[in-house]
């Protein structure tokens, strides 16, 4: 089943073409993966499908039902002005928001879900601190918890572990598969390659243009795949 | 000082500007924690001008002034948003533009009509007479309901003001919010301009906020610190304005900078 169908998808900076006529679909429990190098148009076209970058030509559409509301969103870099009050608890809470319909105010059940994803990243004892007092894979990790409050059928990272330390992101990785066994669908932006094979059931590459859509098994015998991986394997 | 509080409460006068004032010193502080921290104050102060311009035309026209301004304010709220939203055009520059303007009309206004009482200094410093018995009702109905509009949407405004690009990712209606968020703002100020004064209301938005920052760090911590500061700062505000008879807008203003320069000290010393 279709949950996201991207048609011809072109995003312009100004006279910048950063995303040219990409094209993929996105099933309903699919593990996406989605390769490039620095500047390829990776986190623009994660915009685009999230609607905070302006489509220029072609289409993006969601499918069966899937509504902006049910996902989550972790962003590459958030900046958070200087001294802004916000407390770890109130940050990640935040992310339980889209799920409220008539009553404006979280439940019992939102604070324990917070609270359970909070545990999860071992942030929970600092819970009162302020955001803008923590180490940047502290910030990355109140992030994270509160993409997962949010999401609730697609689950949208753009690097999720760049500036964590290697034991949250052997956790972070292990409740990412956790959760997609559990039905999530999840599109990752990652330069972790050998991950990416390892654990997607589909990988797209990116250069603005689409270079590669197919199975991670089809990826390392293609062209584009090799040159990838040999590079990452002596660099 | 126990006589002076007596004294105090058998004015009607002076109990209908603490009940009115401590309201609208609540409604603008617990709104300008979003306006200060997404940077829109300066909506505020652009939106007191034109309520000047607003409140001028209508002792003109001898109309009750909540029954023009409040119309007109939210008027301009919407295009001031506008603006500030469409990145082509100076957002500063034409907040500059419309206050002149406004400021414009209103001297102008005043400078025509003859007939009416022309203290000009009421209308820009603020007057503690200012609230008649008939002002006062439909000032506590739309500063109540301002109240309960900034709960309703409370933990909106937390999240589309700590970072919007996610809540609008996630689905959260942001640009439905700002609109909300400029017609609250727009109520408070005609509300308080009587007695704050057109030229002061927008420090009320302005100095609780920035107060309650200098100590607090969540962001439920600094609202409710806020409201506080400000109600408290409005009551010795409106007894000084009583005391030495000086405008009530001043004065509040003054207590309130004194606040932040009490907090900004204590600062070093407790973190809530
Ligand atoms: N806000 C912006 N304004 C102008 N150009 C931009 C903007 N953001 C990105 N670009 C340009 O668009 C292109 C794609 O950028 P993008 O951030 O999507 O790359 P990326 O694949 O995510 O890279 P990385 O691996 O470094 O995160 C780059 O050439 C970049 O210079
Ligand atoms: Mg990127």
């Amino acid at each position: 089943m279709k949950i996201l169908e991207c048609e011809n998808v072109c995003i312009n900076y100004d006279d910048v073409r950063a995303v040219d006529n990409v094209s993929f679909t996105v099933e309903d429990g699919d593990f996406v993966c989605i390769l490039g190098e620095n500047g390829s148009g990776k986190s623009t076209l994660v915009k685009g499908i999230l609607g905070l970058e302006k489509i220029q030509k072609g289409t993006i559409k969601y499918l069966n039902g899937i509504k902006p509301n049910e996902l989550g969103y972790l962003p590459q870099t958030t900046i958070v002005q200087k001294n802004f009050p916000a407390s770890i608890y109130e940050v990640v809470l935040s992310g339980c928001l889209n799920s409220k319909k008539i009553i404006p105010f979280y439940s019992k059940k939102d604070k324990q879900k917070a609270l359970e994803m909070m545990k999860k990243f071992e942030i929970d004892n600092i819970k009162n601190k302020s955001y803008q007092e923590l180490s940047g894979g502290q910030q990355q990790r109140v992030l994270l918890a509160r993409a997962l409050c949010a999401s609730r059928k697609l689950l949208i990272l753009d690097e999720p572990i760049s500036g964590l330390d290697p034991v949250i992101t052997k956790k972070m990785y292990q409740k990412i598969k956790d959760i997609n066994k559990q039905g999530m669908t999840i599109i990752m932006v990652s330069h972790d390659i050998n991950y990416a094979i390892k654990n997607a059931s589909k990988i797209i590459h990116i250069k603005n243009k689409l270079l590669f859509e197919g199975t991670p098994k089809e990826y390392e015998k293609s062209e584009i795949g090799k040159l990838f991986l040999g590079g990452c394997h002596h660099g | 000082m126990v006589n002076l509080f007596e004294e105090i409460f058998t004015y009607e006068f002076m109990i209908r500007a603490l009940i009115v004032g401590s309201l609208v010193a609540l409604c603008a502080a617990l709104l300008g924690v979003s306006l200060v921290l997404k940077k829109y104050s300066m909506i505020g102060d652009g939106l007191s001008h034109v309520a000047f311009g607003a409140l001028s035309i209508a002792l003109a026209l001898n109309v009750a002034p909540l029954y023009i301004a409040i119309p007109v304010v939210i008027i301009a709220a919407f295009i001031l948003l506008h603006i500030s939203q469409n990145s082509k055009i100076k957002s500063d520059a034409a907040i500059g533009l419309i206050s002149t303007v406004s400021i414009a009309i209103g001297v102008i206004t005043i400078s025509l009509s003859k007939g009416i009482n022309t203290d000009i200094n009421s209308y820009m410093f603020g007057n503690i007479l200012a609230m008649n018995q008939s002002d006062i009702i439909l000032s506590v109905i739309l500063s109540l309901f301002v109240l309960v509009i900034f709960i309703l949407f409370y933990n909106k405004m937390f999240a589309i003001t700590f970072d919007e690009d996610f809540a609008k990712a996630t689905g959260i209606k942001a640009n439905r919010f700002k609109i909300v968020l400029s017609i609250l703002t727009a109520i408070t100020i005609v509300i308080g301009m009587r007695m704050m004064g057109t030229m002061l209301i927008s420090s009320l938005i302005i100095f609780p906020s920035l107060t309650a920052m200098r100590v607090c760090k969540t962001f439920k911590s600094v609202v409710i610190t806020s409201g506080i500061i400000s109600v408290i700062c409005l009551f010795f505000g409106v007894i000084l304005s009583y005391v030495y008879s000086v405008p009530t807008g001043a004065c509040i203003v003054v207590t309130n900078a004194i606040m932040l320069v009490l907090f900004s000290i204590t600062k070093k010393t407790i973190k809530i």
